[in-house]
């Protein structure tokens, strides 16, 4: 211990750092729920039923709103704003787009007559909404995030150059995405 | 991205952090100074204080639900006076007494030993100790605390509703605390239990997620991870623990509240209520909450344990005047335990029918814990021998620790056989266990840091024979309390039992029961003369005239007597050295920003 240890340039941003631990934290809350769903299963009293088609295509969507977001943070970096701004209104109606589809998803199972609560549910059908549910909101909070981002490009008087809001929002946007296909993957193979 | 733009980013007001010596005065107002503070060390008191006041309303529970337990057949007038009907006749109701016992468990467990002690400490030291001028994110550090303050609303609102608090016990298992009509602390006590609870999750996974950040990004030139104090080291696992396993309690909790509110079949199954008829659920699994229960619960025990270490390691290493022992067996240690804590949840559960091959393996890895324990033991009782100890009250305390941890530890062998454990689950044994090591033991290591840092809290110092009396007569009081209750528990006296009186095979015991309740009162009191010594002491206490008063190595004594926020005037001080040369080359102490002499030996 007797020569100084230099400190090197800050290899992450502070609230990057913060983000990625976050989003640990919410894997464990997933982790969580996807377990007490797989010990429910192997318990009597389990109903077996197809997930509504209509997965599939929110699937497709969150995963192109991954690609749009993409693009954003990669023409707000070349400060093409005009783009920029096309691009995360893209996002955002993308990601309420996904979100109405999910719900679309829980009515269909409803007209199937699947219960999702009350006293004729089955917790299979429960476990679903839940924790598609929580999922949602997670997505519901990207939206939020990047909302504000839009409306800080447009009423700031001084211009900002940082790209950190955006390239944190695209992480977070990105890690929703990938939770989604884990829980879909989850729910088809796994569960 | 230094420490400075963080801090300028945030807190637009304190635009010249390098200013003269009064820079911490201007533009601040009440409201941003007092209130809505992003300043660590201003969120820690507000935290400590909350905590106090939790601590002071849990612990007034445990005395009366220890008077109607010492003197069943007593009735005190007094108590329908403060409580109403929940005393009807000056006798606590049995519901009353399932109320006071399940808020005197939530409370200390969470709002007064997670929040009131890692948050407190945490907030304070991390910054302090690590070299930077706050916290990651201090907006997000002002929010953990309101949080929390939300949190401890509306749990304290749902003392006053008309069905009374939830009363199904601390670990809120169903069937009980999902059926509003299995008793009348199911009702909208539980509700307000239970948004009280989330809202604590929230609270402290903002915190956590702020602990860790900072200590892995924010700390000055020269403070390397092995360099740090170990107060950091314990913090910064306690935050890995809250941020992983507090997740899964709200996903337990989520689960909970759509059994309760929406009909869904998660815990509940066709279970027959009194006066109500069969459930319609199916099938559902109460266990199930106990394995999300638990996989928080057990690594919780370790969220309230480890910074009591921290700071216990600290405070022995500079009051000894030595090097703390085994430095990196400590932080391996630290970490085992963390690791450990994820892995031991089943112990909780050894007679729900849990497979006993599978408890086996849970046997075997909890006592595993006793291996890196011993190692703190081992290494705290070293740094004590032959040191220059100087027995301040903060020292006491520190000692008062591993003499309560060594303790309540051992019994923890015993719990972890899952043989042993049908006898003793559910009796006054678990109680002695988990109030020695857990309860007790972190209220010392949390009594020793405010002792400690209470010069660099207020710039004052607090009055060391008021302390003195509250240490001696705690440490009496702890052993007296908790010691008789393991012959109780190996007697089968089980606990959350409301009169032993009409039982047979615990009337014996009436007597003992009466002393433990004499006690608990007695200790009782003289916490209410460290509250005054500590409050006294912000205003009149003797002031603190040196930067450094015990002679400290670690940076939070670099600062100025009273730091503004910011912590330090002009640059922070680089580091050059590990906490904890004590003793070295003839010298009594050398801080961790001085510079390595040429002459100087190695380690």
């Amino acid at each position: 211990m007797t020569s100084a240890i230099d400190n090197k340039p800050q290899a992450i941003h502070p609230h990057k750092f913060t983000l990625w631990v976050a989003m640990g934290s919410i894997v464990m809350m997933f982790a969580g729920l996807t377990s007490a769903y797989i010990v429910k299963k192997n318990q009597s009293n389990w109903l077996e039923f197809n997930l509504p088609i209509i997965f599939w295509y929110s699937t497709g969507i969150i995963l192109l709103s991954s690609l749009t977001i993409q693009m954003a943070a990669k023409s707000f970096k070349a400060r093409e704003m005009g783009r920029y701004r096309t691009l995360i209104t893209l996002t955002a109606v993308l990601g309420l787009v996904f979100l109405a589809m999910q719900v679309w998803g829980f009515m269909d199972l409803e007209s199937r007559d699947i219960a999702l609560i009350g006293s004729k549910s089955n917790s299979a059908a429960s476990f679903l909404l839940v924790i598609t549910g929580l999922h949602m909101l997670h997505v519901l909070g990207g939206v939020i995030a990047i909302l504000i981002i839009f409306a800080r490009a447009y009423t700031s008087r001084v211009k900002n150059y940082s790209s950190l809001p955006i390239e944190m929002a695209a992480t977070y946007w990105h890690f929703v995405d990938v939770l989604w296909i884990y829980l879909f993957i989850f729910y088809n193979w796994i569960g | 991205m230094s420490n400075e733009a963080v801090l300028h980013a945030s807190v637009g007001a304190h635009h010249e952090a390098h200013g003269d010596e009064h820079h911490e005065h201007h533009h601040d107002t009440f409201i941003t100074k007092y209130v809505f503070s992003q300043d660590h060390k201003m969120i820690a008191k507000q935290f400590l204080i909350t905590g106090m006041v939790w601590a002071v309303l849990g612990g007034l529970m445990s005395v009366l639900f220890r008077l109607q337990l010492g003197y069943p057949e007593s009735t005190f007038p007094w108590l329908q006076d403060i409580l109403g009907k929940w005393a009807e006749g000056g006798k606590i109701t049995p519901a009353a007494y399932y109320a006071l016992v399940t808020t005197h468990g939530t409370v200390l467990v969470f709002f007064v030993l997670t929040a009131g002690l890692s948050g407190t400490f945490a907030n304070f030291l991390i910054p302090l100790q690590i070299g930077a001028r706050d916290m990651a994110s201090p907006f997000m550090n002002m929010l953990s605390y309101w949080f929390f303050f939300a949190a401890s609303i509306v749990m304290l609102s749902s003392l006053f509703v008309e069905t009374g608090p939830f009363s199904g016990g601390w670990t809120a298992y169903p069937p009980l605390s999902a059926l509003g009509d299995a008793s009348p602390g199911s009702k909208s006590g539980m509700d307000l239990w239970i948004i009280s609870m989330a809202l604590f999750v929230v609270s402290s996974l903002l915190g956590g997620l702020n602990y860790i950040a900072t200590i892995l990004n924010m700390r000055t030139k020269g403070m390397s991870m092995t360099r740090l104090p170990l107060t950091i080291w314990a913090l910064f696992f306690t935050a890995v623990l809250g941020v992983l396993s507090f997740p899964v309690l709200l996903s337990g909790f989520i689960l909970l509240i759509f059994d309760r509110n929406f009909g869904t079949s998660f815990y509940l199954s066709d279970i027959f209520i009194n006066g109500v008829g069969a459930l319609p659920n199916e099938g559902g699994s109460a266990i199930l909450f106990q394995h999300l229960f638990w996989f928080l619960g057990h690594p919780e025990v370790y969220i309230i344990l480890l910074p009591a270490m921290g700071m216990v390691s600290e405070i022995m290493s500079v009051n000894s005047r030595k090097p703390i022992f085994g430095y990196m067996a400590m932080v391996g240690s630290l970490f085992a335990i963390a690791i450990l804590a994820f892995l031991v949840w089943a112990h909780h559960m050894f007679v729900t029918g849990l497979n006993p091959l599978l408890g086996s393996v849970f046997v075997l890895l909890t006592l595993l814990i006793a291996v890196p324990s011993a190692i703190k033991v081992f290494n705290w009782l070293t740094t004590l021998w032959r040191g220059n100890v100087r027995f301040t009250p903060g020292m006491l305390f520190a000692i008062g620790f591993v003499s309560l941890f060594i303790s309540g530890g051992l019994t923890g062998i015993w719990l972890g056989n899952s043989a042993l454990d049908i006898h003793l689950h559910d009796t006054y044994f678990v109680i002695a266990h988990f109030h020695i090591v857990m309860g007790v033991a972190s209220m010392f290591g949390m009594f020793a840091g405010i002792y400690h840092w209470f010069p660099k809290m207020y710039g004052r110092f607090m009055n060391d024979t008021l302390a003195y009396i509250h240490f001696w007569v705690t440490m009496a009081g702890a052993y007296l309390i908790f010691w008789p209750m393991h012959y109780q528990g190996l007697a089968g006296m089980p606990r959350r039992y409301y009169d032993f009186s009409v039982w047979e095979s615990f009337k014996q015991f009436g007597e003992l029961n009466q002393f433990i309740s004499l006690v608990a009162m007695i200790v009782f009191a003289v916490q209410l003369l460290f509250l005054f010594n500590f409050f006294y002491s912000i205003f009149k206490g003797r002031r603190v005239a040196t930067l450094n008063p015990w002679g400290a190595n670690t940076l939070e004594w670099t600062t100025p007597i009273r730091p503004g926020h910011g912590n330090w005037v002009g640059e922070i001080p680089e580091v050059h050295r590990w906490a904890y040369d004590y003793g070295k080359d003839g010298k009594e102490f050398i801080s961790q920003d001085t510079p390595v002499g040429a002459d100087e030996s190695h380690h």
